[in-house]
């Protein structure tokens, strides 16, 4: 046995079958045509000159002996750096369907080594847990069959939209107009909402590709989307565009983007759809934002009033937080104030045992436009794994609880609940999003399904790709480069985005039309649903079906 | 589906003729219940005060009335009348009624210096506390309705049967409106507050079809707080809470419940000349919205009877009639069963949009559309 010096062995040197993901290279097919190794965004492959033994099997001894042949191949790297991230970059551009990447079927050992350098792991994405969520086992089971025919998905006309914003109860409502004051601004949405992705966040292409796509929505197809930006602001020929009504502006704690903002309001067409402010979001609850320095281009930097290249943490709490009440209260009216109280505003909270307390206080400031809640399945750009896999709340169990709160007070139309959290995980985000619903959520915000709807985002929860963090996303969503984003066609993201919103109204209609319901959104009709996991539906307060 | 008919007439007349309208729409119940609703009465052996409050209902045991005799002894009601039915309990299916109670009290002394609404307050109290009773005693006391100038019977089995049983045909009691509702038990058991009509001080409806938003709207309602907004042993009861919400509460005009259970969309309403009330009446009854199939048939306190649809108009409730006498059945055929001898081609089955009301004085019915201007001068 030889000494274990002359090994190149230390505690983080792994083999390719100890990587999560493993490069299947078959050499019978490879061109060498170096594509794969050109585009990989770890460089997790490399080509590389091989030596190979050619025995020479005769019987004369003489002659016996080998000969070595010199070749170009492909290798993959086990540095920890260059881990193989599964995004299938390299499948996607080779010619002979040569190379792809496979999960380890095997428990990888790159885990137990994530943390060289001392700092633990940090990336893009979702949790990652794969498998189908509560909302996916939901169904729709209060079909009508007796004296309430069936509706026709197809020719009966619906009405699809919610209310974001305050909404006054019949008696107040009626007081104040008949008394010609203040009536809190509400607007008429789709309920399913694209969610906070910051201008940063996003790559330009990426940004500009929703926005048309947001665009075309409301104007051509009379889907009425709006998108929230996230903290990082807005490009200020939007804010000064009349594409502004379809923006839900954020603020957060970092109060990024807000300089161009406040400058541009004496130039804005229109107002903004809503403004959020940010508190708290499901990926990462307890973390203010973060942009990473790999992002911080030009044009952000510009955005966000900063220096280039710099991180840019946001804080995890507001400055101004003292209490939630006071703060709640400060930032809602500041914010309101700002546009004259023409837009509604509301807060985002990270899903929490904690969110009744926060409604409680929003029912009673007159200025809150709703409550957004981000279970923990949320994405993000940038986070500590931990946070991501481990900190948050559901978001079924949260919103139910939420909406039954309000039912005991006989509020429940006057602070609309909004869902967010993983709605789409699975793929099925129209059925996610009208479980949501029907357990009292007014709409649902999603930002990592529409990035893979209408993007091709590959991220996925068995940890592929999830390298938003540090702007080398393959496809170009999520990155400040312009050699990766100029992969991304505005253009398409924007048909994609069309398509995404046309097919989820047809989806709706055919979950609504079953039911009977054409004329609201079935907002709480919690009678409609069924789970079969009894202590699932006990705590939901639904019906348990088997 | 159930079958509605409701009749209006200046002369008060037998509601054995509505029953045998109902008979007319016979395939479209099951005889899980009748339920019949009186306005404008008129005994044959009581002279009647419009003023004096009337209540309707079962006592089961003869316990049950007892204890109901002593509650109203105790609070000062004082009995004016009992009318006693002549009832035929072999014809009746349940086996558990002792008494049909149709009493008409005196007001409690008490109750003079109240004001209208108060007394009204009071009424419904004691109609809700009159029910509980029952309820804490294993049902054995079914209140329908304590108001002045409304009887209510309901009870299991085919209307004309229930008629027979009850001996209406033999016209002691007569009113210048009657609704009646033959009941196809869907979803919910069999139950007396089940039938329809739904009473809620003063104001009365009663619906065909199954109401497919009847869980959120009754969580809004039962998140109000009112003492009455109670019950739901049928979908369709919300529909008479809602009226009542309207009229009572909001204190809005009568087409107001038109654009609360169905508002106009929001590009209509843009168009609308008091659009910008109605939208944010809109937003703020959201929850109030039906989604039907539907006709509902009220009455209110003063002999008003209107008739509306759903957004989807998939009912064919019609109206017909002539002056002093209309009627409004759920089908053509009840409508020609209560008033055979009137111009057909007058005849008027509402769409989408129109809230058809019979005034008080019974002339003509008016069709109010919602594309109309609404009748609201200090919100316009």
């Amino acid at each position: 046995m030889v000494s274990i010096r002359s090994i190149p062995s230390t505690p983080s040197s792994l083999t390719t079958g100890d990587l999560p993901w493993i490069i299947e290279h078959r050499e019978d097919r490879c061109t060498l045509c170096g594509r794969c190794t050109a585009v990989c965004p770890v460089y997790a492959i490399r080509l590389t000159y091989m030596r190979q033994r050619m025995p020479r099997l005769v019987l004369s001894s003489s002659e016996r002996g080998s000969s070595y042949r010199t070749f170009v191949g492909i290798r993959q790297k086990t540095e920890i750096a260059n881990k193989c991230i599964g995004c299938g970059t390299c499948a996607m551009v080779c010619p002979n369907s040569a190379i792809k990447p496979v999960p380890n079927p095997m428990f990888d050992r790159f885990r137990f080594q994530s943390t060289v350098g001392g700092e633990p792991i940090k990336r893009g994405g979702r949790r990652n847990d794969p498998a189908p969520g509560l909302l996916d086992k939901i169904i729709f089971t209060r079909i009508s069959m007796l004296t309430d025919p069936a509706l026709d998905a197809g020719r009966h006309e619906f009405f699809l939209n919610t209310l974001l914003g305050r909404v006054l109860s019949p008696e107040e409502y009626i007081r104040r107009k008949t008394a010609g004051e203040w009536i809190p601004p509400v607007r008429e949405i789709f309920p399913f909402i694209i969610g906070s992705m910051s201008f940063g966040a996003l790559s330009p292409n990426m940004w500009l590709g929703l926005l048309q796509g947001v665009a075309y929505c409301n104007e051509v197809l009379g889907i009425p989307v709006v998108m929230a930006t996230g903290e990082g602001g807005c490009p200020p020929w939007v804010l000064k565009s009349p594409f502004l009504k379809y923006i839900v502006l954020q603020i957060a704690s970092g109060y990024f983007g807000w300089d161009e903002i406040i400058r541009a309001i004496p130039e804005m067409q229109c107002d903004p759809a809503a403004i959020e402010i940010k508190y708290g979001q499901g990926a990462k609850p307890g973390d203010g934002g973060l942009l990473m320095w790999f992002k911080v281009s030009k044009l952000i930097a510009r955005l966000r009033g900063v220096p280039e290249g710099v991180d840019l943490p946001s804080p995890p709490v507001h400055q101004t937080l003292y209490s939630i009440e006071e703060s709640v209260m400060k930032m809602i009216q500041t914010m309101s104030m700002a546009w004259n109280f023409r837009v509604p505003v509301y807060p985002k909270i990270s899903g929490s045992n904690s969110a009744k307390s926060v409604l409680n206080n929003l029912v009673r400031n007159p200025y809150a436009g709703g409550l957004l809640i981000d279970g923990i399945d949320g994405g993000t750009g940038a986070a500590y794994n931990v946070s991501m896999d481990t900190m948050g709340h559901p978001i079924a169990a949260n919103v139910r609880d939420c909406y039954l709160d309000l039912c005991a007070q006989g509020k429940q139309n006057e602070i609309p609940i909004f869902a967010a959290g993983g709605v789409g995980k699975t793929g099925n985000v129209t059925q996610n999003g009208m479980a949501l619903i029907m357990l009292g959520a007014s709409g649902v915000h999603m930002g990592k399904y529409i990035m893979q709807a209408a993007a091709g985002c590959l991220g996925s929860e068995q940890n592929r790709c999830n390298v938003c963090n540090i702007g080398i996303c393959p496809k170009g969503i999520t990155s400040q480069n312009p050699k990766l984003y100029r992969r991304l066609d505005p253009d398409q993201v924007a048909q994609r985005v069309a398509e995404t919103f046309m097919a989820i109204r047809t989806e709706m209609k055919k979950i609504m039309a079953p039911l009977g319901r054409s004329q609201s959104l079935p907002i709480g009709m919690s009678d409609a649903i069924g789970i079969g996991d009894e202590s699932a539906a006990n705590r939901l307060n639904i019906k348990y079906i088997c | 589906m159930c079958r509605l008919a409701l009749k209006t007439a200046s002369e008060p007349f037998s509601p054995f003729t509505v029953l045998q309208a109902m008979e007319a729409m016979q395939e479209g119940y099951d005889g899980s219940g009748l339920g019949l609703l009186l306005r404008g009465l008129q005994f044959v052996d009581y002279s009647y005060k419009p003023s004096d409050p009337i209540l309707s209902g079962i006592a089961h045991t003869e316990d049950a009335l007892f204890r109901l005799h002593a509650f109203m002894q105790d609070r000062g009601f004082g009995l004016k009348y009992d009318h006693e039915f002549e009832v035929d309990f072999s014809k009746i299916e349940a086996k558990d009624r002792h008494k049909y109670i149709l009493r008409v009290y005196n007001k409690p002394v008490a109750w003079a210096s109240l004001s209208p609404e108060e007394i009204e307050y009071q009424m419904m109290l004691t109609r809700l506390a009159l029910r509980k009773d029952g309820e804490d005693h294993g049902g054995d006391l079914t209140i329908f309705a304590f108001w002045p100038d409304v009887a209510m019977i309901k009870e299991v089995g085919w209307p004309l049967g229930v008629g027979e049983a009850l001996k209406l045909d033999s016209h002691r009691i007569k009113s210048r409106i009657c609704m009646a509702q033959g009941r196809q038990n869907t979803n919910w058991g069999i139950n007396l507050y089940a039938c329809h009509p739904f009473f809620i001080q003063g104001i009365a409806t009663m619906t065909n079809g199954e109401n497919t938003a009847f869980i959120p709207i009754k969580d809004w309602l039962t998140g109000k707080g009112f003492p009455a907004y109670i019950g739901y042993q049928s979908d369709s009861e919300v529909f008479a809470h809602i009226l009542h919400y309207v009229v009572k509460q909001l204190k809005l005009p009568l087409q107001a419940y038109k654009h609360i259970i169905t508002p106009l969309k929001s590009e209509e309403l843009k168009a609308h000349p008091q659009g910008d009330f109605l939208l944010g009446l809109r937003d703020a009854c959201r929850r109030l919205i039906i989604d039907g199939p539907n006709a509902v048939i009220g009455t209110l306190p003063d002999e008003t009877c209107l008739l509306v649809m759903d957004a989807k108009k998939m009912r064919p409730a019609t109206i017909g009639g002539k002056p002093g006498e209309w009627a409004i059945a759920s089908e053509m055929c009840g409508v020609d069963a209560m008033i055979p001898d009137r111009d057909q081609s007058l005849d008027f089955q509402p769409m989408r949009q129109h809230t058809v009301i019979v005034p008080p004085d019974r002339q003509e019915f008016k069709i109010w559309s919602q594309f109309d201007q609404f009748p609201l001068p200090q919100a316009a």
